[in-house]
């Protein structure tokens, strides 16, 4: 199986409070995982470190067979060029829990300005590449339109819309649906459904049961900081380990 | 005494005065600008070595009066330097220094007000950080800010009036010689007259860029 993501003995705190604690994880081409746990879990930051929004303390992290860190020979991460590190940063794409989109573009203009300004690619050719995205989301009416103008799942989609138009050869997403009323989800797990029907590869933190036990390859079950449990939806949900019962019980129907 | 006054030549007169506060009005306008968001990015670089220097002039410029600062450089460098100077010069370098300070910090407060999701999405999308500076953070800070650099501006207005303290022939200091040519008051009430319409002038324009960029909101 081809790796595309590897995190090994990875460790982060913040200040006093350790968020990670030596944890290892691999995902490989065309998985989709889901990340699941309590509030303060770890996951976020995990999302985050693979991003490089936080850098890790200590660990070995490796991105579509590019190193992002790797421990020197005290047990300290050491982080490779900014070369290196914009190639990564380019290869994946994240999906933010608000969206973040920008509020002063157009969505149309949201979806092509990092193709233009980054892969330097002429506006015409980045906006044809949107325009066949938004349709795909469902969004083709709103092109003119701004981020305030939008439902909270039309603004997710145009973020995802956004990630896409960067041809990422995987997406994180940080609880998609968190944000957004009930009504909404479903237009962006949807989304999420279709794309992994093209097989791209994702890691989805998420609150939404039902969707992570549908979609997923295989679901990690996080706790203060370290897998407690990983495994195909059925195994998980059906595990005897007391700490998942506890949490999936909040979430039983 | 109202007979005494020669209308048309006061009239002249204090207009050339408000040219000149218009260009003293002007060229620190669009010298401090600039200079103040300069500043304001260096305020937030986390070396002490920068930090400093930046910190202690934004100090000395909004914790003195203009009015002195303005003698200071008049009558600092023939005394100490032996060099002379050109008044008008002086007021405009006075001024830009002096307004790129409070400048600085609207820019700063403005900057810091902006989500830092924007900047992480622009990170993560491979924006550089200059980009991402340029294209996303400070057009939304200008729409923040806009009513208080409007608000800045017609004090910068009134303001150009303290260059008469060092002989920069401006309105208010045409008005006060033709008070004492004409020993009439007058000359102010004109010269106030003068300052309001050049404000309305300001406020109107801010209003304008205000309402234009109300294309979005957020």
């Amino acid at each position: 199986m081809d790796e595309i993501l590897s995190v090994s003995h990875v460790s982060k705190s913040f200040g006093e409070l350790d968020v990670l604690k030596d944890m290892s994880l691999t995902v490989s081409r065309g998985e989709v995982v889901s990340v699941i746990g309590p509030s303060g879990s770890g996951k976020s930051t995990l999302l985050r470190l693979v991003n490089q929004l936080e850098r890790a303390e200590s660990g070995n992290i490796s991105v579509c067979g590019q190193v992002l860190c790797h421990n020197d020979d005290k047990g300290r991460a050491v982080y490779s060029d900014k070369a290196t590190l914009k190639a990564i940063r380019l290869s994946i794409g994240l999906v933010f829990q608000s969206f973040h989109l920008f509020p002063h573009y157009s969505i149309l203009k949201n979806v092509t300005e990092a193709p233009v300004q980054v892969l330097k690619k002429s506006r015409e050719e980045a906006e044809d590449t949107a325009r066949v995205l938004l349709k795909k989301l469902g969004l083709s009416d709103k092109e003119s339109a701004y981020p305030y103008q939008l439902s909270g799942g039309q603004q997710q989609r145009a973020a995802i819309a956004r990630t896409l138009a960067m041809n990422p050869q995987m997406i994180f997403f940080d609880e998609p649906t968190s944000a957004l009323d009930p009504e909404l989800t479903g237009e962006v797990l949807k989304v999420i459904r279709s794309l992994a029907d093209e097989h791209m590869t994702m890691v989805v933190v998420t609150h939404e049961m039902a969707f992570a036990g549908e979609l997923s390859d295989r679901i990690i079950f996080m706790d203060q900081g370290i897998i407690i449990e990983e495994g195909t939806p059925d195994a998980v949900f059906s595990s005897e380990h007391e700490r998942t019962k506890q949490f999936l019980q909040h979430y039983s129907k | 005494m109202l007979s005494a006054i020669n209308y048309s030549s006061m009239i002249t007169f204090l207009l050339d005065g408000t040219v000149k506060a218009v260009e003293l009005f002007f060229l620190t306008i669009v010298l401090s600008l600039p200079l103040g968001l300069l500043v304001a990015r260096l305020r937030m670089i986390k070396f002490k070595v920068i930090q400093l220097p930046v910190k202690f002039y934004l100090l000395i410029m909004r914790g003195t009066p203009l009015i002195l600062q303005l003698m200071f450089f008049m009558y600092f460098p023939p005394l100490v330097l032996g060099i002379g100077v050109d008044r008008f010069m002086v007021a405009v370098f006075s001024f830009t220094i002096n307004y790129a300070a409070y400048f600085a910090e609207i820019f700063r407060g403005g900057i810091e007000s902006i989500p830092v999701g924007q900047q992480e999405a622009a990170y993560v999308l491979g924006l550089s950080p200059f980009q991402t500076f340029i294209r996303i953070t400070v057009p939304q800070v200008v729409k923040r800010i806009i009513p208080t650099i409007a608000g800045e501006s017609m004090t910068l207005v009134k303001d150009t009036a303290l260059a008469s303290v060092i002989g920069v022939t401006e309105l208010f200091r045409n008005a006060g010689s033709l008070k004492a040519t004409y020993s009439s008051v007058i000359p102010f009430a004109v010269a106030a007259l003068f300052y309001l319409i050049m404000n309305s002038v300001v406020s109107a324009f801010f209003s304008q860029i205000e309402k234009k960029l109300n294309y979005y909101k957020g």
